[in-house]
């Protein structure tokens, strides 16, 4: 299915893309926001403190943290006692949560936080790349990634409703680009109260911390149930699959927007080049295939929506008949060099009947600028790969030689 | 025994036997203790540690109320989210939110969550269970091993007399928070310690209960000595018991005839050093100068 | 034994561990001696004290370790720790 937006535009505001954000939350009704200030997040707790100090959000207690570690930990305990539990953090802050990201989705508790992707240091660098949230790819949670403003406001609600989905309960980060989509100011429909109210039921866990019913909870398991605990994790980021779509599809029905459900397909039908990609560099893409298919050229774009579940199965259905796969990606694995979007794309087509070639561009690090022109270079290397095989594999895009 | 007497006594056990603590464990009565101050009507949380991993091996649990353990140095902070919650959902006012923890959960790896907490006041009680040593890992020294102890990773040796500083002092940072109530007590007196609990989680606001608590296995005593060492560490002044109001220390507990400290490291294979070690003497000596000033500062 | 999500645990469970078999020493009550202080059943650890309807208190020995703390407290020596025979 196609992106569509029935965008009301007697609805439409222009607001900056933490605000979008801010105000899903609000409409989702949390009941403990806990969040560390810290650039380029800030605005969004910024106006979320404002809509507290202003009572626009009933029955929700903001906690001002002492770190960011303390800021997901405080969300243990709110879960655990039935609380809608939201964070926000990007970068450094993320990483300094590494410990409680396992332990909140081992703890199967459906926190859903932003991050707004910075990249990580050192060299400190507060500009975008996908680095912070890659890098906790193993850690249990749901990572899905917004294109736009509108997108992120979007998908903010659908993240607390397939994380609390009962045959999930696993946390969710829900990634959009620092400053590009965080600092922009852009037309969108904020999301109606009415709606969300019908599109999000409350969040009832069937067990909480009560002292008329004492659980325990966060028992040690030794090597007779670990195991289980993991398979067990793995089957509801599997369950999740289905639920990502479902979320989307619904969200589609009551609202009117759709952006695709794991995954988003752009001129792929007849894709001999198809391009793969996360977050705002979504939208150069599209100008640059635009361009292209003008000149009969036969591009087209994969946009991946979830990276954690991982959409194997989708991906394998798009890329199946196409001469070449090229895979953008804002990370690195060092040791690897390669992007993990490419690494595990080339993975999951592996064993498979499918033989397409695929490579891999690292881009964008540290916020550096990709414009139209970086794209083209790689679109044209593409039709090289078709033409005369693979010559690099996996590389970096726009090293810039004299410093090295 | 009589299905009776099971089911009228073993009912009231907040924290259940068949728990995997070392016989004669101090983290087990602590636990009990805060229980009984507390009531039924409350939300536990402990960290990593001896009193996580003897009560909870999954799927057993030896607690009667609510419990949750995360990780190991966010106690306080998961306790931010449940004092939040209950707030934020119209449940707070009767449930009291306790924080139960070993030394160096609460004032070495815990230190920035538990000073969040209290400076962002919270209404909880944290109890600080001071067996001053790492002992979950195997009796590794922590900031409130006392001055000349051995533990594994501050030994005695040839050139040295074991750990060389002295205890963090905790119980007056927390006061220095602004807690309306801080407390030190001991397992080894447990009305006092029962009293101290209960006036904590009565009190709104963050407060604090730091129990001192000999530990058979770290300490190095026979396992029918944990009251009695626990005794003697208050009777030779090394462990005052005081209760601090609004940041004014309000009631200390008076010691008729201080003992000479002697006779509490003498019983502890981690101070046995003292007394085989030339120059264990004058080591000794200094220890005894930390009970002296303890008996000026706190009017012993 | 079912896992359910986060592995959470009923109450109290741990009953199901009889950690009286740790037991070297086993506590007897002289209930001559005995003035039902109480103090023993304050301070078990375990707790495997349990009182009676007369006053006086039992050994709950399918839990009591045999740490011998409630013999060297009692303050009436009431209490003798004799070696378990296997």
């Amino acid at each position: 299915m196609a992106v569509t937006r029935n965008l009301d535009k007697d609805k439409m505001v222009v607001v900056e893309g933490s605000y979008s954000v801010a105000h899903s939350v609000k409409v989702c009704k949390p009941n403990v926001i806990s969040a560390y200030p810290i650039t380029p997040q800030t605005h969004i707790v910024e106006d979320l403190s404002q809509f507290m100090a202003d009572g626009e959000i009933p029955n929700c207690e903001y906690i001002n943290v002492e770190s960011e570690f303390s800021a997901l930990s405080a969300l243990v305990g709110a879960s655990a006692v039935g609380a809608r539990s939201y964070s926000a953090t990007t970068s450094q802050g993320l990483e300094l949560m590494h410990e409680v990201l396992f332990n909140v989705s081992g703890m199967r508790f459906p926190v859903v936080m932003t991050v707004v992707n910075r990249a990580v240091s050192a060299p400190i660098n507060i500009w975008n790349d996908h680095q912070d949230s890659i890098s906790q790819r193993d850690t249990g949670w749901i990572q899905l990634y917004a294109e736009d403003t509108q997108e992120i406001a979007d998908m903010t609600a659908q993240a607390f409703k397939i994380a609390e989905d009962k045959d999930v309960l696993l946390p969710a980060m829900v990634c959009m680009d620092g400053f590009i989509l965080s600092h922009v100011y852009e037309p969108v429909v904020l999301l109606e109260q009415d709606l969300v109210d019908k599109y999000l039921p409350a969040y009832n866990p069937e067990f909480v911390l009560d002292s008329k019913d004492p659980k325990s909870f966060g028992a040690f398991a030794d090597p007779s149930t670990y195991t289980e605990f993991r398979f067990l994790q793995e089957k509801a980021m599997e369950a999740a699959l289905q639920k990502i779509e479902d979320a989307a599809n619904d969200f589609h029905e009551l609202f009117g927007r759709y952006y695709g459900g794991l995954i988003d397909e752009y001129e792929t039908e007849d894709a001999e080049i198809i391009i793969m990609a996360m977050g705002s560099i979504i939208g150069t893409i599209k100008d640059v295939i635009d361009a292209r298919r003008s000149k009969g050229e036969k591009v087209g774009l994969l946009k991946v929506r979830s990276f954690r579940p991982f959409p194997k199965e989708a991906i394998k259905k798009v890329v199946k008949n196409a001469k070449v796969v090229v895979v953008l990606d804002k990370n690195i694995s060092i040791g690897l060099n390669e992007g993990a979007l490419f690494t595990e794309t080339k993975s999951c087509l592996y064993n498979t009947k499918i033989d397409v070639p695929v490579v891999g561009y690292m881009i964008g690090h540290g916020g550096r600028d990709i414009p139209v022109g970086t794209i083209e270079n790689i679109i044209d290397e593409a039709k090289g790969v078709i033409s005369s095989g693979i010559k690099v594999e996996s590389q970096f895009t726009d090293v810039r030689e004299e410093l090295i | 025994m009589s299905p009776k007497s099971e089911t009228n006594s073993r009912s009231k056990q907040l924290l259940a036997p068949g728990h995997r603590g070392c016989a004669g464990c101090c983290d087990a009565m602590a636990a009990k203790f805060t229980l009984m101050g507390a009531g039924e009507d409350c939300i536990v949380v402990s960290p990593t540690g001896c009193l996580e991993v003897m009560t909870t091996p999954f799927p057993e649990s030896s607690w009667e109320v609510p419990w949750i353990h995360s990780l190991f140095e966010n106690t306080s902070a998961v306790a931010s989210g449940i004092d939040a919650a209950l707030r934020a959902m119209g449940k707070a006012g009767k449930t009291k939110v306790i924080g139960i923890g070993g030394d160096g959960a609460t004032l070495d790896i815990g230190m920035r969550s538990i000073s969040g907490a209290f400076e962002r006041g919270h209404d909880f009680t944290y109890v600080c269970i001071d067996n001053e040593a790492y002992m979950n890992t195997g009796v590794q020294r922590s900031g409130a091993t006392p001055f000349n102890a051995a533990t594994t990773t501050s030994p005695a040796g040839k050139v040295s007399f074991g750990n060389q500083r002295p205890k963090k002092n905790m119980p007056a940072i927390m006061a220095a928070h602004g807690s309306p109530y801080v407390a030190t007590t001991s397992v080894a007196y447990p009305k006092d310690m029962i009293r101290k609990v209960k006036t904590a989680t009565e009190t709104v606001g963050p407060t604090y209960i730091h129990a001192h608590a000999p530990c058979t296995t770290g300490w190095g005593f026979d396992t029918s000595k944990t009251v009695e060492i626990g005794k003697l560490a208050v009777e030779t002044a090394l462990w005052p018991m005081f209760e601090i109001e609004d940041g004014e220390v309000t009631k200390v507990k008076k010691i008729k005839n201080i003992k000479p400290v002697e006779d509490y490291l003498k019983m502890q294979r981690r101070f046995k050093h003292l007394f085989t070690m030339e120059g264990g003497e004058e080591e000794i000596k200094k220890i005894q100068a930390i009970a002296d000033k303890n008996v000026v500062d706190f009017g012993l | 034994m079912k896992i359910i999500p986060g592995g959470v645990c009923e109450p109290g469970t741990t009953r199901v561990n009889k950690t009286g078999g740790w037991r070297t020493f086993r506590p007897i009550y002289d209930y001559d001696k005995c003035i039902k202080c109480k103090l023993c059943e304050l301070l078990c650890p375990e707790p495997a004290i349990l009182p009676k309807d007369d006053g006086f208190f039992e050994f709950d020995y399918d839990f009591c370790k045999g740490c011998g703390i409630c013999a060297n407290e009692c303050p009436k020596q009431a209490i003798e720790m004799v070696l378990e025979e296997k």
